[in-house]
């Protein structure tokens, strides 16, 4: 049965609660901080809510449904999206279905997590029973070290060099530059990048995020009640979400977005050419190369040659992490999966500030997440356009 | 190709000694598996009992069919590294000492990729041995090595810590009477110790290889008696901060039943190899635990020679049994005891040994050579459990097959 | 009439009699007679600490020990022999406590037993010594001086492929002895009988005969040479083990130093 559309879904009401290194705060926190801010710029009351998706690492021992409690609030319709960099664009999709079909009337999304000393280790060490059995007593390096040997065996069969990788990361500072919550405040050079000290080889030191703590959310409801309420939205055209894809492969080259991207850019009436802006999950600048592979915008393994011959500021002929993305803004746990379409939504309606894209109408925006063992097992992708 | 690992250099009295850290140690019920099969130095994966598709990481139910009987079985160990990486920074108190750390990822020609440490003569492209080890954490882990061994393959830093291996060691082996003594002593010397104390009980008895035993380098003949709690601690108070392995071959074994025999013989049978092993590991085990992470010659193991019917009872060596049931019990919780030092507890059990005490007693027979050639390849593979000679091996499987069925045959019943 | 103990006692003090120990320190190092391995063999004195001033007892320190009936410097009872098995009273708890102190006399075997490792008491040399001492006394301990207690390690069971070597009496010895009427007989070696004793017959004369006539046996006795061939008295009391074949013990001998 084909997948039905989209029709009529939007998204409101974009928040991105700025980051911070280490916080003694806790996910609780960061997560209202977030509603209270959307719910604010939609001149909305906790009540209004009917539907709220959570993505979170760090609720421990809660779940969303403690979170309702917490917070005093009464969805008849939850989620709990617990995958990582795919969580933005998985849980805007399945709030879509939820609002579509009337479950629920406006859903926010939001994601959050607190960054104390040492609570990242603790993170790794318990991430998943296959990376506790399998991947980190091999030097516990985290994904670090698991997309490290992802690199090493792309640059091995693709012959990508660091000067690639390296122009995707030094862009996304430029464009962190513009953007006002970035954790990265200094200009980054491919020199400084090609020097830096390394973490993980291939990996230095600027292919690597920043854990801190933050959070960042969304509204989803139909674009009826958008209007209703006079705001200002994006729409969403297509989206696509899929897991453990191509498990024979022997080391991951390609993710879940391969098997689904046709069909993508069929629900949302467009091909590649018509992305204004794209936003990739950007845990490190070889997961955004396959992405453009994958995604469709050059075939496999030109990702070197097309990080070469495009611009990928804010200026450029191909616009990509706007707000400078993980890498330069900041990984605030599950609040990472959401960066870029919190963005996105930004772009589309006018309220990027700094990091503006001109004429933006129409952005890409991609997740990624949740190592498991050897490779990042969600992937996701959506397309936008702005409303009106 | 490795570099040969010098001796070390004498320790400068003013720097702290680095206390021993652990690799992450939590696991899944399956992946002990994978430890179990490296205990005994088997290359073991799940293997799907339906389909046959080789599973890993172990798991709970086949990822091609969903059928939930997986079996360990013996796997081949070949693959290619098809990628690999240079760790410089980790979270991890252990590796963080140790940086930089490599692994990668080898495609098993058994079907899985593995994400492995990497022996240093190995890299991406290259066609590798796998192999299970233990590591300090006492946890199963997988390690690519060279396809062809090298020269002085085992002295790469991260296998080293893998193993136990006697080279540039110190090493107490408890009683020099014991007829394997000399042999493994010399083996031990050949495989590279830098020292064997040779302990000597009842020096005022003549009658054993002492002398000649003596007269070999780099051994000391010290006197020990495991029965005599003030001797092990005196003994202990010597050597104990530079005893890097003990390898106890004290051992009292008389034939005879439980009813036919008197509890003089048992109690002396227990007192040599179950409580000897406990005043050992008391006087000893302490000052081992502390220096396990002490460079090239940090403590490294604990060994116990077993007769394998300490598993199951041999009825004509009955007290002899049951001592040896509780030395395997002791050593069981000195395992735990030293778990969190990663000191290694490696037990030796051994059939029939080809002396006075099974003379009667048909062949196949353990000699002391073989048996103390077993011990230092134990060593040097850093297993947890040898089994030495065709009778060991035999009633290992037996006893793993079905302990009841091993416990009737040898009470008579069988065919 | 003064009272003799007061006397003994007045002695004591003064120093006229002096008290000598005859005993060995009870040490885990110190060597036990050693059988061939099918046999049960003799435990060696151990000993484990119960507690010292510390958790297992704030206050105090004390041991548990363990040994066998004839380990270190001991005491043989009739019983101990399968000869003596049947003797009235074999046993240490059932021995008449008056056996345990009385008259010594000391034979010197010292130089003897310097030359020659199996050197022998024979009937010869205690007729020698009763001719320069006199007849040796009814019911008296008769002591045999080897200065074998000077030996260290090894030196002391002297053991050969051929087993071991120290030096003891004879069976027409021993006979002779029995005729004398003696109380017991008593060695600096491992054992009343000498280290060959095996090839006598009847084998380990010493044992065999002594016990059969329900005397009594002392071993590894030190410090004779500083005894008097006769005038000294021993105190040789065993624990009171029932049914004991024997006991470790402490021996004392007292020796008259007036001069008188």
């Amino acid at each position: 049965m084909k997948r039905k559309d989209y029709q009529g879904v939007v998204i409101a009401a974009p928040v991105s609660v700025p980051y911070v290194r280490y916080s003694q705060e806790t996910a609780q926190w960061w997560i209202a901080r977030a509603l209270k801010d959307m719910l604010k710029s939609a001149s909305l009351t906790p009540v209004d809510l009917d539907g709220l998706s959570v993505s979170s690492f760090t609720l421990f021992p809660d779940t969303p449904v403690g979170l309702t409690q917490h917070l005093g609030l009464s969805p008849r319709w939850l989620d709990s999206i617990p995958m990582g960099g795919a969580s933005g664009v998985i849980a805007l999709r399945r709030a879509a279905r939820a609002v579509q079909a009337g479950d629920a009337d406006i859903v926010a999304c939001v994601a959050g997590d607190a960054n104390r000393i040492d609570s990242f280790r603790q993170l790794l060490s318990s991430f998943s029973r296959f990376a506790m059995d399998a991947s980190y007593p091999y030097g516990s390096g985290g994904p670090n070290a698991s997309f490290a040997l992802i690199a090493d065996a792309y640059m091995a069969e693709y012959g990508a060099k660091p000067e690639h990788f390296g122009r995707i990361a030094v862009a996304q500072r430029a464009n962190a530059l513009r953007y006002k919550n970035a954790i990265m405040k200094s200009p980054l050079s491919l020199e400084q990048y090609l020097s830096a000290r390394p973490i993980s080889e291939p990996f230095g030191l600027y292919d690597c995020v920043m854990p801190c703590a933050g959070a960042e959310g969304f509204l989803v409801m139909r674009e009826e009640e958008a209007e209703a309420r006079g705001l200002t939205f994006a729409r969403l055209a297509g989206t696509i979400e899929r897991h453990n894809a191509f498990p024979q492969d022997p080391v991951q080259m390609r993710g879940g977005w391969a098997m689904d991207i046709d069909e993508l850019y069929g629900m949302s009436g467009c091909g590649p050419g018509d992305i204004d802006l794209l936003q990739t999950y950007d845990d490190y600048p070889v997961i955004s190369m396959m992405q453009f592979e994958d995604l469709g915008f050059c075939d496999k393994g030109e990702g070197a040659h097309f990080v070469s011959s495009h611009d990928l500021t804010i200026d450029g002929d191909f616009p990509h992490n706007t707000s400078g993305g993980q890498l330069s803004a900041g990984q605030a746990g599950a609040a990472g999966g959401y960066l870029g379409l919190v963005e996105a939504v930004r772009q589309l309606t006018g309220l990027a500030g700094g990091t503006q894209v001109k004429g933006a109408k129409t952005a890409m925006v991609s997740g990624f997440g949740m190592i498991n063992y050897d490779r990042g097992l969600c992937s996701s992708a959506a397309i936008l356009r702005s409303g009106g | 190709m490795s570099e040969k690992l010098p001796p070390p250099a004498k320790k400068n009295p003013q720097l702290r000694q680095r206390v021993p850290t652990l690799p992450p140690v939590a696991r899944s019920r399956a992946a002990l598996g994978l430890t179990a099969a490296a205990a005994r130095g088997r290359f073991m994966l799940q293997h799907c009992a339906e389909c046959g598709a080789v599973q890993y990481p172990p798991r709970d139910a086949c990822a091609s069919c969903l059928c939930v009987a997986l079996e360990w079985r013996d796997t081949g160990r070949k693959a290619r590294i098809i990628a690999e990486t240079r760790i410089h920074v980790s979270p991890d108190p252990y590796f963080r000492e140790r940086l930089p750390w490599r692994t990668g990822l080898a495609r098993l020609e058994a079907g899985p990729t593995v994400l492995c440490h990497l022996h240093g003569d190995v890299g991406r492209g290259d066609a590798v041995m796998m192999d299970l080890k233990l590591d300090k954490a006492g946890q199963g882990v997988m390690i690519a090595l060279p396809e062809t061994r090298s020269a002085d393959m085992e002295d790469d830093p991260l296998l080293r810590a893998l193993t136990a291996d006697p080279k540039h060691r110190r090493i107490l082996v408890t009683d020099l009477r014991s007829a394997i003594a000399k042999p493994l002593i010399e083996a031990l010397l050949a495989a590279g110790a830098s020292h064997v104390f040779a302990g000597e009980p009842e020096a005022w008895r003549r009658g054993s290889e002492r002398d000649a035993i003596a007269a070999l380098d780099q051994v000391s003949v010290m006197p020990l008696d495991v029965t005599d709690q003030a001797s092990v601690s005196r003994l202990a108070g010597e050597i104990g901060g530079k005893t890097d392995i003990v390898i106890n071959t004290a051992r009292h074994v008389r034939p005879g039943g439980v009813l036919g025999s008197d509890t003089v013989f048992a109690r002396e049978e227990f007192e040599i190899n179950a409580l000897g092993l406990m005043r050992l590991a008391q006087g000893f085990g302490p000052a081992m635990c502390s220096r396990t992470a002490d460079g090239t010659n940090s403590a490294a193991a604990f060994v116990n020679i077993l007769s394998v019917h300490a598993l199951s009872a041999d009825p004509g060596y009955g007290a002899f049994s049951a001592s040896q049931a509780a030395a395997y019990s002791i050593s069981q919780t000195l395992r735990s005891e030293f778990r969190s030092s990663g000191l290694r507890v490696m037990n030796v059990f051994t059939g029939p040994t080809d002396d006075e005490w099974h003379q009667p007693l048909p062949p196949p027979k353990v000699t002391a050579g073989a048996l103390a050639k077993a011990i230092v390849a134990g060593l040097k593979s850093g297993v947890e459990d040898v089994f030495c000679g065709d009778v060991a091996k035999d009633l290992e499987e037996r006893w793993r097959r079905d302990p009841k069925v091993l416990e009737r045959e040898l009470t008579g019943g069988g065919a | 009439m003064t009272s003799p103990l007061k006397t003994l006692s007045a002695a004591l003090a003064g120093g006229s009699v002096e008290v000598i120990d005859l005993t060995h320190t009870l040490d885990p190092d110190f060597p036990v007679i050693v059988l061939p391995p099918e046999f049960g063999q003799c435990a060696r004195f151990r000993m484990e600490e119960v507690s010292a001033y510390d958790g297992r007892g704030p206050a105090w320190k004390w041991h548990n020990i363990s040994m066998n009936e004839h380990t270190g410097t001991h005491f043989d009872a009739p019983i101990h022999w399968i000869s003596g098995k049947d003797v009235a009273h074999g046993a240490v708890d059932e021995i008449d406590v008056s056996v345990f102190v009385g008259p010594v006399v000391v034979i010197d075997c010292s130089a003897g037993a310097a030359e020659n490792d199996d050197f022998e008491l024979t009937p010869e040399i205690i007729t020698t010594w009763e001719r320069e001492h006199g007849p040796i006394p009814a019911d008296s301990w008769v002591l045999m001086r080897t200065d074998w207690s000077k030996r260290k390690g090894a030196d002391y069971l002297n053991m050969a492929d051929d087993g071991p070597h120290s030096p003891g009496p004879t069976p027409a010895a021993i006979a002779l002895l029995l005729e004398r009427g003696i109380r017991g007989f008593g060695t600096e070696t491992v054992g009343t009988d000498a280290g060959q004793g095996m090839h006598y017959s009847p084998p380990y004369p010493a044992h065999f005969l002594l016990h059969g006539a329900g005397k009594y046996g002392l071993q590894c006795l030190t410090n004779l040479d500083l005894l008097p061939a006769t005038g000294a008295v021993l105190v040789a009391p065993p624990l009171k083990i029932k049914g004991g074949t024997g006991s470790p013990l402490r021996v004392l001998a007292m020796v008259d130093r007036s001069n008188a």
